[in-house]
């Protein structure tokens, strides 16, 4: 690339975002000449209160995205990889970190060409708006390692026993089309253009050496991970994961969520592992159930989030409290009851409420939970856990699991490093 | 027919050459792209305005005016000399559409629908390579290849409505002024592209524009609907891509050889793609394509045409 700049001027989403917040809307910004860029009044007023938290670090020990206190939206996409040499692989995750990097700044996604004779580097959706607090976390599928029997890239040695592909699970009826994947990227922000310019940018960087396997938007999260959170609702209309692993509490993260030195192979310490599964919620028939039905199937009072029986969101979960007639306030089929059942198996819980249209056969709403769980090994915690659910769950009269993903999460790129770095290296 | 109306040929009034232009004694391409050089700036909107003036233009044009309302980009003798060669090209592709053509309507005229369909696919290879160009020109590209409701039906004439004919009733029957239509629209085209100018940035822009053709539309197997022939359009589209590709891959090189190496694999990784759907001398169906096969030879056309897209870089100069 020539590289002409006529002023040498790097275009930085967040500067600009300042420059027309100090002038007002409207403004006819001169970057490289001949933008005019507008801006997002949301965005704004949502930065101008408290300009500083907008920004998430991309890099750090951890990946962000997970410890992140969660985020309003959701775009999450698995890719499969089409090259079959593991230098282009590598140089892929370096341009996803350095354009990573630079988003999670509310800069562009690569240097600002204003070439009239090419498309632009950065697709410009994102230009004005806030960062959003942008967090993108990267991960790799078992079929990254080992597809088919064949051992890709010479890795398949390193892949993590966590990694192993969950057994079948009972109920399962899952579309492999939205299921798995080599690659995932989760974008999560508080603006929904930002997260989708995020996974957008991403996938043009890779174009020639992955595809789009699936993807997903969530609107909404369905779970609190910070302490200055409050628990949303599901569409169920319900508080689900109140006892939600929160990041504040770095004991019950260490324990629960990153993986130790000494867990796995070495690569893998300071990372997490996620598992995805896309829960269709029957809606309509959801909506025809009674109110005490749907509170003895989630095992709380629906508009207080308080357990059965009890009068706050908070109050500790009782689960040998029974009735004037001996019988279990909370059900013994009750998901409450059946989600804490061991301590063993707890999990960091980071969904999103998705809905994909209607589905044309039946003319219901495609609608429900993309499920996101994070821990430090999934066949000791989401497997055991959500065996004991598919088995007994009141709820699964309400719901199909029609997608299901695991991704190895690496720890964090260090500055001038990238993200899956410890995995190409040496042992 | 063209999905969408991005192209524009940079040269105001390509077209219908008055005689006494000499460029059709060859020769003339590097006089003319000095000239082009000094032209000054032109706009995007300029240059889209220039699309809908052409007729105007040409009907009282010199080819002095002309060539003053063509874009100032790449006016190294190099760059010259890729638009002079894809010129040829252009002119041996609609030569060759031209007695492709009147093969294949004059089985249509004798009333012989078998050897109507199995020159169906291939007489359109030519016009395929080239379509983004014959676009450009006036309206052959509704005449001669509009799928039916592209326009009213009345004006619905060319290649798609013989095509239902053969397809959909099995018949040449009622189709012979349609193929003596089509015979026209093609012969008058083969005489505009005669005298034909083109930019550098027509190359680049053109290269670029028939994949989208591939990526926006004919994957769907909206092209041909009625015959299934669509692989032949597809591989004519990547071919003609190509060939105008070929033209300024010296120049690629020259300023970014990792990029010309990409764009080289991404040809290769289609040709692959398309290879496995080769029958004799053509295609198989297009029926015989799945979803996932149709989306692997997306992908792979994606995959070709993102590092495509940054070939204007050469014009920078």
């Amino acid at each position: 690339m020539s590289g002409k700049k006529p002023d040498g001027r790097k275009l930085s989403r967040r500067d600009l975002f300042r420059v027309t917040g100090a002038a007002g809307a409207g403004l006819a910004l001169g970057a490289g000449g001949h933008a005019a860029l507008g801006r997002t009044a949301g965005a704004q007023d949502r930065a101008a209160a408290d300009p500083a938290p907008q920004i998430v670090d991309f890099h750090g020990v951890h990946q962000a995205g997970i410890a992140t206190a969660q985020q309003e939206h959701l775009h999450f996409a698995a890719l499969d990889l089409v090259t079959e040499e593991v230098s282009e692989v590598r140089d892929l995750l370096r341009a996803w970190t350095e354009a990573a990097a630079r988003m999670t700044r509310g800069e562009t996604a690569g240097e600002e060409n204003s070439s009239q004779f090419m498309p632009p580097d950065d697709t410009g959706e994102a230009l004005g708006l806030s960062p959003a607090r942008l967090t993108l976390t990267f991960g790799f599928g078992p079929s990254f390692f080992e597809k088919d029997g064949e051992d890709r890239f010479g890795l398949a040695d390193r892949r993590p026993e966590a990694l192993a592909p969950p057994p079948p699970l009972t109920g399962d009826v899952l579309d492999e089309g939205r299921s798995d994947g080599d690659l995932c990227v989760q974008a999560c922000a508080d603006d929904p253009q930002v997260a989708f310019h995020a996974v957008r940018n991403l996938v043009r960087i890779s174009r020639g050496l992955a595809v789009v396997r699936w993807s997903q938007l969530g609107f909404g999260r369905t779970a609190s991970t910070s302490k200055a959170q409050t628990t949303p609702r599901n569409l169920m209309g319900v508080k689900d994961g109140t006892n939600n692993i929160k990041a504040e509490n770095e004991d019950l993260m260490d324990r629960f969520v990153w993986v130790p030195e000494g867990d796995g192979p070495s690569w893998m310490a300071g990372g997490t592992y996620l598992v995805a599964r896309r829960i269709r919620m029957l809606i309509e028939v959801w909506d025809r159930v009674s109110l005490g039905e749907q509170e003895a199937s989630i095992g709380r009072h629906k508009y207080s989030g308080a357990p059965i029986g009890k009068e706050d969101e908070f109050d500790p979960v009782d689960l040998e409290a029974k009735d004037g007639n001996g019988e279990p306030l909370i059900a013994p089929d009750a998901h409450v009851r059946l989600a804490r059942q061991s301590e063993e198996e707890k999990i960091l819980r980071r969904g999103y409420s998705f809905t994909d249209g209607f589905d044309a056969e039946r003319g219901q709403l495609d609608a429900g939970l993309f499920f996101i769980s994070f821990q430090r090994d999934p066949h000791k915690q989401f497997v055991p856990l959500q065996e004991r659910l598919a088995a007994n769950d009141r709820l699964n009269e309400y719901i199909r699991h029609t997608a299901s993903a695991l991704f190895a999460c690496p720890p964090g790129a260090r500055q001038g490093g990238y993200v899956g770095e410890t995995l190409f290296a040496s042992p | 027919m063209l999905v969408g109306a991005l192209f524009a040929l940079a040269v105001a009034g390509c077209g219908q050459p008055p005689p006494s232009n000499d460029s059709q004694s060859g020769g003339g391409g590097n006089g003319v792209a000095s000239e082009e050089a000094t032209g000054g700036e032109t706009t995007a909107e300029e240059t889209a305005a220039e699309e809908t003036t052409t007729e105007e233009t040409t009907a009282e044009g010199t080819v002095s005016e002309e060539t003053t309302g063509a874009v100032a980009v790449g006016g190294s003798p190099e760059l010259a000399a890729a638009a002079d060669g894809y010129e040829e090209y252009v002119v041996e592709q609609v030569t060759l559409l031209e007695e492709r053509t009147e093969r294949f309507t004059d089985s249509v005229i004798s009333g012989d629908v078998d050897e109507a369909k199995r020159l169906f696919g291939p007489t359109r290879e030519p016009w395929e390579r080239i379509e983004p160009i014959a676009a450009a020109l006036g309206d052959y590209d509704p005449n001669i290849d509009a799928r039916e409701g592209d326009v009213p039906d009345d004006e619905w004439r060319g290649f798609h409505r013989i095509e239902k004919a053969l397809w959909v009733e099995n018949t040449t029957e009622g189709q012979e002024e349609y193929a003596r239509q089509l015979m026209e629209d093609v012969s008058n085209l083969r005489e505009e592209v005669e005298g034909l100018e083109l930019a550098p940035e027509d190359l680049v822009t053109g290269s670029v524009e028939l994949l989208n053709e591939v990526s926006a539309g004919k994957i769907t197997g909206e092209e041909d609907r009625y015959s299934h022939t669509d692989l032949y359009d597809i591989n004519a589209n990547v071919e003609g891509s190509e060939a105008a590709f070929e033209e300024l891959k010296p120049e690629v090189a020259g300023e970014d050889l990792s990029l010309a190496n990409e764009v080289e694999e991404g040809f290769d990784g289609v040709h692959e793609e398309l290879d496995q759907y080769r029958k004799g001398d053509g295609w198989v169906s297009y029926e015989k394509l799945n979803e996932a096969d149709r989306r692997a030879l997306s992908q792979k056309v994606d995959a070709l045409a993102e590092p495509l897209s940054r070939v204007g870089q050469v014009l920078e100069g």
